[in-house]
């Protein structure tokens, strides 16, 4: 978006770029403010509750209370904490999460910056955030907050691969359809990748992409079943165990600002983003509606798999990644390769994906129920014998004393 | 390439020292005050990274030297201190004391009072099971959702208790000989009522942990005991079952009225967490199969207590050990009496302190996560273990 047209006034580039800032910033806030609340309420839907109900209309201020709450709330810095590291950690957590906004699609024409290579961008910044928990972790001087940090970046390493990888098998679709119009090298810039789905959103073209996608935004985001680095139960919190008050609170905008973010990527990537899949050019309000419908069932989605999903241990986390998830994701990749530089249609590309991800989840399957065991559920029982009941006999003893 | 040293001497080949990385063991408490102790219990772990080098429990925050305050009060007294052992399953708790000391003293009390205890206990081994569920969700990482969905059930256990005996978490019920008092009239229709839901509740369970991928990975192989080392640390109820042994003292020293119903025991085959977790989970259904032939069974007339009842209960001078199935496994209460109005002693054989010395050989050479997870699959209760 550029604001100076959508104001209607002219106005010089410093400001237009201070105006963006507050715009991002203010945006965001609010989307992280609409997340706590939402997933409040979907969550507590999940697990027979109501949610928060008190503060405002059916509990809708109740992220603003939080808010005012960790702003007033006492900044502690424990005395062995490593100054420096301990007070910038949220900050290198919290400003390249902001900074991804910048390359987002959320319109046909509401962005910051069409990048080239935005992809590459949002995946480069992203990756920055860990320096900001792991320096959390270092800075806080407290054991279970570096076994979180410890934790959250080898989970980062492990899973950012197989994510990026699917990402270029999702580069190599768009610039082979891209190529058709003469532009393939538009292929990295994400308004060009959803602006080709208008007809065929890449769900279609690359299951198995989106379903790594969503295994490897749950990882990047810390949600479960891949929430060991802030497991509640094994390491308190993890990396921001330490922090409270507002410092805690940039922490926790960062995460969500990151969800909703990841889960626009997503939209655009492989369900069309603002795009109306049956016929091309709809007007801007309902790109708008299509794009917070998009992104509103992926959210869902991941507070769904919070509620009914337990936590993988560390080593589980990274062979899954590793043994499973780079695997396929090579082979993806690979096969993109080849079909495409066949000339092979789009529609052997989405079969291909098909077959790749139904083998993928076959093999978890047969590798849980292998490890279950066979008859698991029933546990073999003994049928009760039960003898005639027989009083112990009361001994009399030498008892009392003094 | 030659190398010269600060005195002269002329190296002609440099000196390669290999040194190993160096890492250390970190100690890391579980407790007194962690999210996963259920409890007040210390753990202090020696972790190399990930992987549990040293385990060294700590118990006693909870100490109140129950036993000695039951030896201060007379027979009857001492009742309402049975609660505040086991408070998960305070009705089991109470039973073992009231049996205890009418066999000590030779009550016979009416078949109407065993029934009503028996429903009661048998609908606190659910209510402790739920409790067990929704705590070892969490510590596998449900994200609360096991805990809510195991509390609606609780709930309305809790709300029968209550409408029974006017308490939902220490009852001070049973009486020795009897029963405080008779059941709410609707006692039978409310009780068939609950176990509709529960039943509901229990598959609901079923099928949020059972079947899961992430839940089974969690869960198989971990913290496995062997039947021989299970019987050696003196384990007992689920843990001992889930490690392959039938033994249940409802069946093997049958006490009440147990005999006259049909159940079967659950037994695990590898007795690992995920065992224990489905050990657990048919011990519930039985219970309520157990409960349904009870409240058809029922006498729904008759007395609650014996015709006569000493004023002051004097038992003849001898001992006795009296050893129950709680829902964490055998509970005993071993009392000596001299004559007297109050018990020269009273042990009580706490299943969870058995249990929990089992818990250092699981925890050793696995992950951090497992050892939470063996703790968890212990379903410690503290106010037990210390008394």
């Amino acid at each position: 978006m550029v604001l100076s047209e959508f104001a209607g006034v002219s106005m010089p580039d410093w400001l237009d770029a201070i105006l963006r800032i507050i715009f991002i910033v203010a945006l965001m806030t609010i989307m992280a403010f609409a997340l706590i609340y939402g997933e409040r309420k979907i969550l507590a839907r999940f697990q027979a509750r109501v949610g928060p109900t008190r503060t405002g209309p059916i509990g809708t201020l109740q992220s603003i209370a939080d808010a005012l709450k960790l702003i007033t709330k006492e900044d502690v810095r424990p005395i062995t904490a490593d100054r420096w590291a301990f007070e910038l950690a949220p900050y290198m957590a919290f400003v390249p999460v902001f900074l991804v906004f910048v390359p987002m699609p959320f319109t046909e024409t509401w962005f910051i910056r069409d990048l080239n290579l935005g992809l590459l961008f949002v995946f480069a910044v992203l990756g920055l955030n860990i320096v900001g928990v792991v320096m959390a972790a270092w800075g806080s001087d407290n054991k279970y907050a570096l076994l979180g940090g410890v934790r959250a970046a080898a989970q980062a390493i492990s899973y950012e691969i197989p994510m990026l990888l699917i990402v270029v098998a999702v580069v190599m679709v768009a610039a082979g359809r891209l190529a058709v119009d003469g532009d393939a090298s538009a292929a990295g810039s994400i308004n060009s990748i959803v602006g080709d789905q208008t007809t065929t959103p890449y769900i279609l073209l690359q299951p198995l992409g989106f379903f790594i996608f969503i295994i490897g935004m749950l990882a990047e985001l810390h949600r479960p079943p891949f929430d060991m680095p802030i497991a509640e139960s094994e390491v308190v919190g993890g990396y921001f165990v330490e922090y409270s008050g507002m410092r805690w609170g940039l922490f926790f905008l960062a995460e969500y600002t990151a969800l909703f973010l990841l889960v626009v990527l997503a939209s655009s990537l492989f369900l069309g983003g603002w795009n109306w899949p049956f016929g091309a050019d709809v007007g801007l309000g309902l790109q708008i509606v299509l794009t917070l419908v998009k992104t509103t069932v992926m959210i869902v989605l991941v507070i769904g798999s919070r509620a009914l999903f337990p936590r993988l241990r560390i080593d589980q986390l990274m062979s899954f990644s590793w043994k499973v998830l780079l695997p396929f994701a090579i082979v993806q990749v690979i096969a993109n390769g080849i079909i495409l530089s066949y000339g092979g249609a789009d529609w052997v590309v989405g079969i291909v994906s098909f077959g790749l991800l139904v083998a993928l989840g076959g093999l978890v399957y047969y590798i849980m129920r292998r490890k279950q065991g066979e008859g698991a559920r029933t546990v073999q029982t003994t049928p009760a014998t039960p003898r005639v009941i027989t009083a112990p006999e009361v001994t009399p003893v030498e008892a009392g004393g003094d | 390439m030659v190398q010269q040293t600060f005195e002269g001497e002329v190296l002609t080949e440099p000196v390669v020292v290999e040194r190993e990385f160096e890492t250390v063991d970190m100690n890391i408490n579980i407790g007194p005050q962690h999210p996963v102790t259920h409890g007040v219990f210390r753990m202090v772990l020696t972790v190399d990274g990930e992987i549990v080098k040293d385990a060294i429990p700590y118990i006693g925050y909870m100490h109140r030297g129950g036993e000695k305050l039951s030896e201060n009060l007379d027979y009857r007294g001492a009742l309402g201190y049975q609660d505040r052992t086991d408070y998960l399953a305070a009705f089991n708790s109470e039973w073992v004391y009231v049996n205890a000391v009418e066999r000590l003293a030779g009550i016979e009390i009416p078949e109407r009072a065993e029934y009503v205890r028996l429903i009661l206990a048998e609908f606190n081994r659910l209510l402790s099971h739920f409790m067990f569920m929704g705590a070892f969700g969490t510590d596998v990482g449900y994200f609360g959702t096991a805990f809510t969905w195991t509390f609606k059930e609780r709930e309305r256990i809790q709300d029968l208790f209550e409408a029974v005996c006017g308490d939902r978490i220490m009852y001070n019920y049973f009486r020795v000989g009897g029963l405080a008092w008779e059941p709410h009239e609707t006692f039978i229709e409310d009780s068939h009522w609950v176990l509709d839901q529960v039943e509901v509740g229990i598959s609901d369970v079923d099928e949020l942990m059972t079947d899961n991928e992430v839940f089974v990975a969690r869960c198989r192989d971990v913290g496995a005991m062997t039947a021989d080392e299970a019987i050696s640390y003196g384990v007992t109820g689920p843990m001992l079952r889930a490690s392959g042994v039938p033994f249940d003292l409802r069946v093997d020293e049958p006490y009440s009225i147990y005999d006259r119903f049909h159940w079967e025991i659950p037994v695990g085959e590898r007795g690992d967490v995920y065992d224990r977790y489905l050990v657990r989970l048919e011990e519930m259904r039985q219970s309520v199969t157990i409960l349904r032939q009870a409240l058809e069974q029922m006498p729904t007339s008759g007395p609650i207590e014996p015709e006569r009842m000493p004023a002051r209960l004097r038992p003849a001078p001898g001992e006795i050990y009296m050893r129950q199935e709680n829902p964490r496994g055998e509970y005993g209460i071993y009392m000596v009496s001299d004559g007297t109005d109050k018990p020269w002693r009273v042990k009580m054989r706490s299943p969870c302190f058995h249990n929990l010395s089992s818990l250092k050989p699981q925890v050793i050479n696995t992950y951090l996560a497992d050892a939470v997870v063996a703790l968890g699959s212990i379903d410690i209760v503290l106010c037990e273990v210390d008394r």
